[in-house]
């Protein structure tokens, strides 16, 4: 009987759509929280998986900050019209405008915090009671302790103290009106499972993720692409690099690393051997210690 | 890649506080390379902060903010490694605050339990609530790894002494397959590299059982149950009468002109295909997720249960169950629960409490009847429909449950059948 169990990719895929029909079977109205990113492509890839012959049941729901990298909204328009699903955009600038929020002041001003105020309007206006995301615990402390169905309260708020036990594949998505969950179908998953998963299936993913030549600058240790939103400091310099992002955020946080790495091949070979974490480059988390628990607990992604 | 054959394998941790649960983990992760160099960078910062000798490989654990300010773990975290052999997912679960609910919850997935014992100490209460949840739980393997070995001159005869303890008590329990390892997790004596300074010690280090436990008969592989998630029915071109039932099979196999059965409703029918995207299956077995069509136009939902004809689960009505109480909140007397039973939820409530456990003794309590946080019981639940069950022994999926408080929607409790 020895040949009846499945290699890890297999069992990580086979668990994931299990939780993506929970959601389905459990949930009013999910969505897809779809950032571009390749982990919320992976989602949407098991997504299609899950409901074969059908079409993927969920709308796709993008937080759009305005500061974009044109390929990731290319790819985004591209993918929800192969798909044929619903693509539902909050905007942070339309919040910005409304004077919902107010854009941050300084050197490090991004529109990273503001995202949390967009999302839970956009969950809230759309009656959204499940927000699928593509989080997964090893990218960082706070996101080791998530639940696959994450409860959050009426204010979008996550009690990480007092979360409800998941014990086996059960899992408990009973919520009050108001309330909605978070669901995390690739929490199991690794940086490098995703690549090793994104290779064996083909996936197409943004071109920004492999090497290309492009305008930057150096800031905070790593290569701060060019674009209408950054302004120069002193002693910075425009140079034309070879490079790839290892993750996509917004263009004016999202540092990109001196690579030659243009296909997925060597996309896997390079991350087996890299000595930084993904989110090293990520100016968002290095703000202090608790960055991202305190975003979390506020409703972040 | 060379891992393409590779198995997942999830263990739990449990331990007490200060017994090196903490510091064996960062150990795993950084002589398995798992580390970064920016997450070495800060921890070595934050170990220097604290006056701590070295790195601090316990920090490599540290979650919550709170838990940082209060050195304790409050909650179950995940933690990831991989070798060129296996995947590994470590539910590192905390020792003391809520120790049974998150032991529980970090058992319930886990094909191998870390036990670990402080070699200064030998077998504790704490020891026999460990072993006893693994037991409980029916984790198929335990590791009993008697830690701090470095403080006890590495001695043969304390090593020993602890295992002869450690048999002697969990010869009362349920454990098939217990192994014993001498280690000092801090100086990483036996965890990745064989211990220079035990050379009395034959057996591998830590890793390496870890790598080559035989993980394959874990999951039931005799009988079939397939409890049905959703229905998809695509109403498109090319599938205008596709009727699929998606689900994630619990155990056993299933083949194309199987002759099956719609539980509860007692339909027969035959597979008439078995579907991924990629293709339709020859076979599919446990833990696959695929969407199954029969010959019959029968009626079939979530909460079903698609099995063979010649192998069926029992439906039963009242059943007697171990039962994990997770909640502050304790059991009211014949309220009425919400139970979750594979894809299918009922109402249900707790008829009896037939006797409680006290963990470190294991001793029946049958005149305290009162189930509170951490509370461990036999009880008999009776539902208002038949659930398709099978005893928790036979089957980890089959044979669990959780309850609902219907009025809060928390989970409250956890059960086995028996």
């Amino acid at each position: 009987m020895s040949k009846y169990y499945l290699n890890y990719l297999d069992e990580l895929e086979s668990e994931a759509i299990y939780i993506l029909r929970e959601v389905w079977a459990q949930f009013e109205n999910p969505v897809i929280l779809f950032s571009g990113g390749k982990d919320s492509i992976l989602v949407a890839h098991l997504a299609k998986k899950a409901f074969y012959p059908s079409k993927i049941p969920f709308p796709f729901m993008h937080v759009d900050t305005g500061h974009n990298f044109p390929e990731t909204i290319q790819f985004r328009d591209d993918l929800v019209k192969e798909l044929g699903v619903e693509l539902i955009v909050g905007s942070v600038q339309e919040a910005i405008d409304d004077g919902r929020v107010a854009e941050e002041k300084g050197k490090s001003a991004t529109r990273n915090v503001l995202q949390i105020t967009t999302l839970l309007d956009a969950i809230e206006s759309n009656k959204v009671d499940c927000a699928i995301g593509g989080g997964r615990r090893d990218e960082e402390k706070a996101r080791a302790k998530e639940r696959f169905f994450s409860h959050r309260d009426d204010f979008g708020q996550w009690d990480p103290k007092n979360q409800r036990p998941e014990l086996w594949n059960i899992l408990n998505g009973k919520h009050f009106e108001g309330e909605h969950f978070r669901a995390f179908p690739i929490s199991n998953w690794t940086e490098m499972d995703v690549w090793n998963y994104i290779l064996r299936e083909n996936i197409s993913i943004p071109s920004l993720y492999l090497a290309h030549q492009r305008d930057v600058v150096w800031r905070s240790n790593s290569w701060i692409p060019v674009s209408e939103y950054l302004t120069l400091e002193e002693g910075e310099k425009v140079e034309n690099k070879k490079i790839r992002f290892r993750t996509l955020g917004d263009i004016t946080i999202t540092g990109g690393l001196e690579s030659d790495a243009d296909t997925l091949e060597k996309i896997v070979d390079e991350v087996s051997s890299m000595k930084q974490t993904e989110r090293g480059n990520r100016t968002d988390d290095k703000r202090s210690e608790s960055a991202m628990e305190d975003r979390k607990r506020q409703g972040y992604f | 890649m060379a891992i393409d054959n590779n198995q997942l394998l999830r263990f739990t941790t449990a331990g007490s506080v200060d017994d090196g649960k903490s510091t064996l983990i960062g150990r795993l992760l950084y002589d398995s390379k798992a580390i970064f160099e920016d997450q070495l960078d800060a921890v070595a910062a934050t170990s220097k902060r604290k006056g701590h000798e070295g790195v601090d490989l316990a920090l490599f654990t540290d979650g919550l903010r709170d838990e940082r300010e209060q050195g304790i773990t409050i909650d179950v975290a995940y933690r990831y490694f991989t070798t060129p052999k296996r995947k590994f997912i470590i539910a590192d679960t905390p020792g003391h605050i809520q120790y049974t609910r998150n032991m529980v919850t970090g058992a319930s997935t886990a094909n191998a339990a870390l036990i670990l014992i402080d070699a200064r100490h030998g077998v504790i209460e704490q020891t026999k609530r460990h072993a006893f949840i693994a037991s409980l739980l029916q984790i198929p393997h335990v590791i009993v790894c008697v830690n701090k070995m470095d403080l006890m001159d590495y001695s043969e005869k304390v090593y020993n002494e602890i295992v002869s303890q450690f048999e002697e008590f969990s010869a009362k329990l349920n454990v098939k397959d217990v192994r014993f390892l001498p280690m000092s997790a801090l100086d990483g004596d036996n965890v990745v590299n064989k211990s220079t300074n035990m050379p009395w010690f034959k057996g591998a280090p830590l890793l390496h059982t870890l790598e080559t436990l035989h993980i394959g008969s874990d999951l039931n592989k005799i009988d079939a149950r397939f409890p049905v998630q959703t229905v998809l029915r695509p109403q498109r071109e090319g599938f205008i009468d596709y009727r699929g039932y998606a689900g994630r099979l619990a155990s056993g196999i299933l083949r194309p002109g199987d002759e099956v059965v719609v539980m509860p409703s007692g339909f027969t029918s035959k597979i008439k295909s078995i579907d991924t995207d990629k293709g339709a299956l020859e076979e599919a077995y446990a833990p696959m997720s695929v969407s199954v069509t029969l010959q019959d136009d029968i009626d079939v939902s979530r909460g079903d249960m698609i099995v063979k004809k010649n192998n069926q689960p029992e439906p039963k009505q009242e059943f007697d169950a171990m039962l994990c109480w997770l909640h502050n909140d304790t059991a009211k007397p014949r309220a009425k629960y919400t139970i979750l039973h594979t894809s299918n939820e009922q109402k249900a409530m707790i008829k009896d409490v037939v006797y409680k456990i006290d963990i470190n003794s294991y001793a029946r309590l049958e005149d305290d009847n009162e189930l509170a946080m951490n509370s461990i019981a036999r009880v008999t639940i009776k539902t208002t429909r038949p659930l398709m069950i099978d005893e928790y022994r036979d089957n980890r999926v089959t044979g669990s449950f959780t309850l609902i408080d219907s009025a809060t929607h928390e989970t409250v409790a956890a059960g086995m059948i028996v």
